[in-house]
């Protein structure tokens, strides 16, 4: 395949790297004679220097038979520019731009740039799977004796808001042992019921951590 | 006419002063403050500070119910990105971006946008002054 790519900073400079390694053929077009010279020391003669978005080095770079046109300059209108140079006046099938403000991958498919990677948006969303919104924290663990103190806020629409602690299931060693509700202790009873927003502290053996979050979704609830 | 006229250089300001003279609602964008200062004490008009190529900006500076945009920033794709913005995103029904490189007008023409491009026309002009 023959891969035009436009900026060569970090992302194009790997990015051209792997293709390479990978057998790709592969031209990249720089503005910065020195990211250029870079480029032509480690990688081999495949870079033009020139503006990405003219018309002459994208001429210069075979624009016209590339196959996937990749715009990964640091400006989002340049990388709008080059995808749609490549697509009207070079009838490159495939474009994909970075986009650098994660508030342009919606203006981008509007103006008919389908195929976009935001930095900012694949890291939040690692992020988020990181560390979910209502994250299970762990107050002190006690490795020496496999026992932690740990916490979690009862979430909006769990099966067990409303619910006795006596309708429920606890294992022996597993103690649910303080709810803070509007900033206030409350040690439950067989009648305490769970409110959503419920702080729950529970004291715990290592293997049944899971088991706030089995409780929340309903998983420990007595059979009737 | 409710006027919208990003990129506060000469050909900004000149705009702005005019329009807003000849009683237009005019509202310029400029993502340094500093090139308001050219619009002068007689301005009436509004000034926005941001970037052209931002939703959150264009909304604030009124171009949901704008009758024209004008994109006239010292750079040819930011002009060529907002006024393509202003067109398909906010469906204002003037839209005029100004560039410098005479290659990329048949580009953007081919985008459906219309552009004035000011070297050639300043080209052609001194030409006809020169009778050749």
């Amino acid at each position: 395949m023959y891969i035009i790519i436009v900026g060569a900073g970090k992302i194009g400079y790997y990015l051209t790297k792997h293709l390479l390694s990978a057998g790709h053929e592969v031209a990249v077009i720089e503005k910065n004679a020195k990211k250029v010279e870079t480029i032509i020391n480690d990688l081999g003669g495949v870079a033009i220097q020139g503006d990405g978005s003219d018309a002459g080095p994208m001429v210069e770079a075979g624009m016209n038979r590339a196959d996937i046109v990749v715009a990964a300059t640091g400006d989002d209108e340049d990388n709008l520019i080059i995808c749609q140079m490549a697509k009207k006046k070079f009838g490159v099938k495939r474009t994909i731009a970075r986009i650098n403000n994660p508030k342009n991958e919606h203006i981008f498919a509007v103006l008919g740039i389908d195929s976009t990677v935001s930095y900012v948006d694949a890291l939040v969303a690692q992020i988020e799977r990181e560390i979910p919104a209502h994250s299970l924290i762990h107050l002190l663990r006690l490795r020496d004796v496999g026992a932690s103190f740990i916490e979690k806020q009862v979430p909006a629409g769990s099966p067990v808001i409303g619910m006795p602690m006596h309708e429920i299931t606890f294992p022996d060693q597993f103690l649910l042992a303080l709810i803070i509700r509007n900033g206030k202790a409350l040690i439950p009873k067989g009648t305490t019921t769970l409110e959503e927003g419920d702080q729950v502290i529970a004291v715990t053996v290592l293997e049944y951590e899971d088991h706030l979050d089995r409780l929340f979704r309903g998983e420990l609830v007595k059979k009737r | 006419m409710k006027i919208i006229i990003l990129g506060c250089g000469r050909v900004g300001t000149h705009l702005a002063q005019n329009m807003d003279a000849a009683g237009h609602d005019v509202t310029v964008i400029d993502r340094n403050r500093e090139s308001f200062a050219r619009l002068g004490s007689n301005y009436g008009g509004k000034m926005i500070l941001g970037t052209g190529i931002d939703e959150d900006v264009l909304r604030k500076a009124g171009i949901e119910d704008a009758d024209a945009f004008i994109a006239v920033t010292n750079g040819d794709n930011t002009n060529a990105m907002a006024a393509q913005i202003a067109q398909h995103v906010f469906y204002v029904p003037r839209v005029v971006a100004r560039l410098y490189d005479p290659i990329r007008q048949e580009t953007y023409r081919l985008l459906g946008l219309d552009t004035v491009c000011s070297t050639v026309m300043g080209a052609e002009r001194i030409r006809e002054m020169v009778g050749a």
